[in-house]
């Protein structure tokens, strides 16, 4: 399969790989995908008071499109208000790394990544 | 020693022409055009001496006659032959049943649901976790009514070897024919069809560094396996499958199965060499598995599933090796593979198997290369898994509750 030069880029060089610290606040955690299905991603954002994402990071298991997704999705979302955020969709980062139709569902994963990690992050402050 | 990249790794997909076979087939394409049908003039002698010789050489390797030597297409045609032309000439006397496994190749397979389209009883046994067929198991699913067990010699996938002795006595024992697909082994590990009590063989060129487009099929005479055929036309090949014989193809399969028969114990020593070499580097990298049985197993085919890796960003990741994944991600089908699948494999394991081969051309150096590389490889994608940091962390993976989709 051929792959966009942005694809291939963010796979061989993916920016925000890593996890971070169980004791860090502030962090909203999504974990979307399953194991059976081939796509894991694990993608943390860390948030100010302001709402805004200071910091993101991710982990992934999949396809080279799954990992660049992911990578790219980081890279997007970091300085982002959470609300804006939440409205990237997966068409956007399908776009961005033209990706091939049957890996559109990489992109898809992406987005409810980013939901899912917000959702965390809104839900955890609540319990404060 | 400097290595011309990307390395050949996929040796069950194809091999690589001898140069032997090449020189071979090129000097017989360049003189030799006869039709080796053509009764009437030298040309056609000439080129069908060149047909017969080659036939005899296929049949040397399995210890068959000549005369049970009939040269197709490749080894899915002969499949497509043997299952469907044995089940029509049987049909009439009451044999409607065909037994098989699911870990067959896909012609076998389609080829039984054709039939079971027409309303043909087919069995498709399970294997063992090994991938292994249960002989007890297939000796109760034979009945009155079946003509033919079909099942392969060497796994394409993952590289086992069925139990062909014991299949063949069982066969012969029970009064039913055994025809085994042997496109991985041909040329591979020593057949005698007479040992095996092996009824019908199929057999590809491009396999055994021969050209592609040109297979065999080997069919007993005594006791005589009876054919319906398929390709109608001028009755060439005893009518079992019309056609001009392709007289330059032929000579090469021939002589790669010559060439086989003289070198397979040397080529196998040494993927006997680089294959236990390779498959002790793997296992030092923990928690990769191989798929299939280790002992039952043609050395020069090893799967591994590498546990937290997904298989296509493997293959990104090793893109100096050309291998091949049973991972869905490399089709556009979102199911990984059914061999693996039909042994037990977890579909979360299925998705991170990659099939490595060896063969006559691979060299030390390149082995070298491939481990230094994977396991350089296997270290950073795992950095990267969630499931691998989950792994490290204790958790089951099972105990998840994961949203799939």
């Amino acid at each position: 399969m051929s792959y966009s030069k942005e694809l291939l880029n963010h796979y061989e060089n993916p920016q925000n790989v890593g996890s971070f610290a169980k004791d860090e606040k502030n962090i909203g955690t999504g974990l979307v995908g399953a194991p059976a299905c081939g796509d894991v991603m694990k993608l943390q954002i860390k948030v100010s008071d302001e709402g805004i994402i200071e910091d993101a990071k991710f982990k992934t298991f999949g396809c080279g499109s799954a990992i660049a997704s992911s990578s790219l999705a980081t890279e997007w979302i970091k300085g982002m208000k959470i609300d804006d955020a939440v409205k990237i969709t997966n068409k956007e980062i399908a776009e961005e790394l033209s990706l091939p139709p049957v890996k559109i569902h990489c992109s898809v994963l992406a987005e409810e990544a980013i939901k899912s990690a917000i959702e965390d992050y809104k839900k955890q402050k609540e319990k404060k | 020693m400097t290595i011309k990249l990307p390395i050949y790794m996929d040796y069950q997909s194809t091999t690589p022409i001898d140069p032997r076979v090449i020189d071979k087939m090129v000097e017989v394409m360049k003189n030799d055009y006869g039709n080796p049908h053509s009764r009437s003039h030298a040309f056609g002698w000439k080129a069908e001496e060149i047909v017969e010789n080659a036939r005899q050489q296929i049949a040397k390797l399995i210890n068959a006659d000549e005369k049970e030597i009939f040269f197709t297409s490749g080894a899915t045609e002969s499949n497509n032959i043997a299952i469907k032309g044995v089940a029509k000439f049987y049909e009439n006397l009451g044999k409607k049943h065909i037994i098989t496994l699911t870990t067959e190749h896909k012609c076998v397979i389609n080829s039984c649901r054709d039939l079971e389209q027409e309303g043909f009883k087919i069995t498709f046994l399970p294997v063992q976790k090994n991938g292994l067929v249960d002989l007890n198991m297939l000796e109760s699913a034979i009945t009155e009514q079946t003509a033919l067990v079909s099942i392969m010699a060497v796994n394409n996938e993952i590289g086992v070897i069925q139990p062909l002795a014991e299949i063949g006595a069982l066969c012969r024992k029970k009064g039913v024919f055994f025809h085994t697909d042997c496109a991985q082994s041909f040329g591979k590990i020593p057949l005698d069809v007479e040992k095996m009590n092996i009824d019908l063989m199929s057999i590809s060129g491009h396999k055994i560094y021969g050209p592609k487009g040109i297979g065999a099929i080997y069919i007993r005479r005594k006791p005589r396996v009876r054919i319906k055929s398929m390709m109608s036309g001028g009755g060439q090949e005893r009518g079992i499958r019309s056609g001009t014989v392709p007289t330059q193809l032929v000579v090469g399969l021939g002589l790669a199965s010559e060439i086989a028969f003289n070198e397979m114990a040397k080529d196998y020593e040494k993927i006997k060499k680089f294959s236990q070499k390779f498959y002790d580097a793997m296992q030092k990298l923990t928690h990769v598995y191989l798929n299939g049985d280790l002992e039952q197993r043609y050395l020069g085919n090893l799967n591994f599933s590498f546990a937290g890796i997904e298989g296509e960003s493997m293959i990104m990741a090793i893109k100096d090796l050309a291998v091949s994944s049973g991972s869905a991600c490399t089709s556009a089908s979102l199911e990984p593979s059914y061999v693996l699948h039909a042994l037990g494999v977890d579909d979360e394991l299925a998705h991170t198997s990659i099939r490595f081969g060896f063969g006559r051309f691979t060299t030390e150096d390149e082995i070298d290369y491939a481990i230094n590389l994977i396991s350089q490889k296997v270290e950073k994608l795992r950095a990267m898994s969630p499931l691998w940091e989950m792994m490290q962390d204790g958790i089951d993976l099972k105990s998840i509750n994961w949203k799939s989709h």
